[in-house]
């Protein structure tokens, strides 16, 4: 469904992607793990049209997607949960999550929609006329996330879900992307918290500066010593 | 105490037609992140626009300052696109802000050059003699009681505009974060071309009223005010539509009366001494919102 073919990403005179080759099947999570710096967030940006890339092939749903500005992807069915949530904060939690519908017209199924997003998460039902400034990190990271099921995509993007989130917070995050993929969509998850990642996805790809390394089976990745020294911890 | 009414409600009118032009600058800020210093001259060619349609074309009044409004908004995008766009996502923010003052030169010396220098002076465009009140004790002037009228009507459309259409949620969302807005399917260049329009259009409406009032129209008539304009804006808070408005409103009174009760030299000086009493207390402005970021 998600097609990079030997993308490349510069910022300036500086090689952020250099040729990195990927897929995400229809129904899967994929796992994008790596360090610091290691270009993820590049990667998704890239793929979203927030950066434009400068060599290779983005292909979505079998439509070159390469040089798309970004408001024209969500409505192609590709949603984003950006690095860092990005919620806007000047609004009620109410306004982020109709604004994750702004490109649909469909008001009934819009509403059917919201239903489901305070059924996944009722923290932000309990939340709704609140400023989405006030809410605690974690609270964003589920009304970042409610925001982008708005638009019923067919794929999410998610950027380091459970970041700067306590280990209770981490599980629920991930509970909720196992729910999201049991729901029939599809996952792009870029994660540091490697262990985290590999145990709910079904691949993984591994990126080191630009690069990617290693591919396989995520619960094999778990199991690879290599992995487990660098990325688990182990 | 009737005298002090008449200059109440004097400032309160010149107050709102600084409220307009600084709607326009806060608006532009708030959303490009920018200061339009040319925003003064489009208020400036909006009344040599009307001025020509009115005088020059013998076209209706009314008509004329709503022509007036529709090149200004084209003005307006245009400038944007051609002048400001290539310049967004530049590595240093004073390069647009170097633009913006360019652009008002220009303009100053377009204006210069087809209405030369000598001052155009405006048949009113609000003929309207205005009310006396206590047997005629207190008169209030036609253009005074249009003037803040208007800018009622503007700042509550605008507030309808902004807070119940899809395009107005739109405005909020860029001024917040380009790249999420464009995540939601929001054309944030389209939006910032809108912010532009709204912005020129209203210039032209404060160019009709402000010649209306001081009927005497040069290529320099738009600077003053658009500099007292952008005061209002950052004194109501930057970023702020109702901080704009009232930004501008306190402007307006604080100016009459001082004119009365000080003195004329010293109104100007006064405003900004306001400006920067307030700006060293609530450095945001009286409206202007600081939002704590979670990491
Ligand atoms: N705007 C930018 N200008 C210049 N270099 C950048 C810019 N953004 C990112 N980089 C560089 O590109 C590389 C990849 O950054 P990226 O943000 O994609 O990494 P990441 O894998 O998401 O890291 P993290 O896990 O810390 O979020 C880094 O070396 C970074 O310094
Ligand atoms: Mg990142």
């Amino acid at each position: 469904m998600l097609k990079v073919e030997n993308l490349e990403v510069n910022y300036g005179m500086i090689k952020a992607i250099k040729g990195i080759s990927f897929s995400v099947e229809k129904g899967e999570v994929v796992a994008l793990i790596g360090a610091n710096g290691a270009g993820k967030t590049t990667v998704l940006h890239t793929i979203t049209g927030l950066l434009s890339a400068d060599a290779g092939r983005i292909e979505f749903d079998g439509k070159d997607i390469t040089k798309t500005p970004a408001h024209k992807i969500v409505s192609m069915g590709m949603a984003h949960v950006p690095e860092g949530r990005r919620v806007f904060a000047n609004l009620s939690v109410i306004q982020n999550l109709r604004m994750g519908a702004f490109t649909r017209k469909d008001k009934a199924e819009i509403e059917k929609n919201l239903e489901m997003v305070f059924a996944r998460f009722p923290r932000l039902k309990e939340r709704v006329n609140q400023l989405s400034g006030t809410l605690s990190g974690g609270e964003q990271q589920m009304l970042a996330m409610g925001r982008a099921l708005m638009s019923n995509p067919q794929i999410i993007l998610m950027d380091e879900p459970s970041m700067g989130l306590s280990p209770i917070l981490v599980n629920e995050i991930f509970d909720i992307i196992g729910k999201v993929k049991a729901d029939g969509t599809t996952v792009l998850l870029v994660e540091q918290n490697a262990k985290k990642a590999l145990s709910i996805s079904d691949r993984a790809y591994v990126l080191e500066t630009g690069r990617i390394v290693l591919t396989g089976q995520a619960s094999e990745l778990l199991n690879n010593e290599e992995i487990k020294k660098a990325y688990l911890g182990e | 105490m009737l005298n002090f009414l008449t200059y109440l409600v004097n400032g309160i009118s010149l107050g709102s037609i600084y409220a307009i032009i600084a709607l326009g600058y806060t608006m532009v800020y708030g959303i490009a992140k920018m200061l339009n210093f040319a925003h003064g001259d489009v208020i400036m060619i909006g009344s040599y626009l009307i001025y020509t349609f009115m005088v020059t074309g013998g076209v209706n009044p009314l008509l004329s300052v709503l022509l007036a409004m529709v090149c200004c908004t084209v003005l307006g995008i245009v400038t944007e696109k051609v002048a400001y766009k290539p310049l967004r996502g530049a590595s240093s923010s004073l390069a647009v802000l170097i633009t913006a003052i360019g652009v008002s030169y220009l303009l100053q010396n377009l204006a210069l050059l087809i209405f030369t220098a000598n001052p155009k002076s405006f048949s009113p465009v609000i003929t309207w003699e205005g009310i006396s009140l206590f047997d005629g004790e207190l008169r209030i002037q036609g253009v005074t009681i249009v003037t803040i009228i208007t800018s009622l009507i503007v700042l509550v459309c605008l507030q309808l505009f902004i807070n119940r259409t899809r395009q107005g949620q739109a405005m909020i969302a860029v001024s917040e974060d380009k790249g999420a807005a464009a995540l939601m399917g929001i054309n944030v260049n389209n939006t910032i071309s809108l912010t532009f329009a709204i912005g020129s259009g209203l210039a032209a409406v404060a160019g009709a009223l402000l010649c209306s009032a001081y009927p005497n129209l040069t290529p320099y008539t738009g600077a003053m005010p658009g500099i007292k304009a952008f005061v209002a804006a950052v004194l109501g808070g930057i970023g702020s539509i109702p901080g704009a408005m009232i930004g501008g409103l306190t402007l307006g009174v604080i100016e009459s009366l001082s004119k009365r009760y000080i003195s004329t030299q010293l109104a100007d000086a006064i405003v900004f001494s306001i400006l920067i009493i307030v700006l060293l207390v609530r450095p945001t402005g009286l409206l202007g919102k600081k939002i704590q970021e979670k990491v």
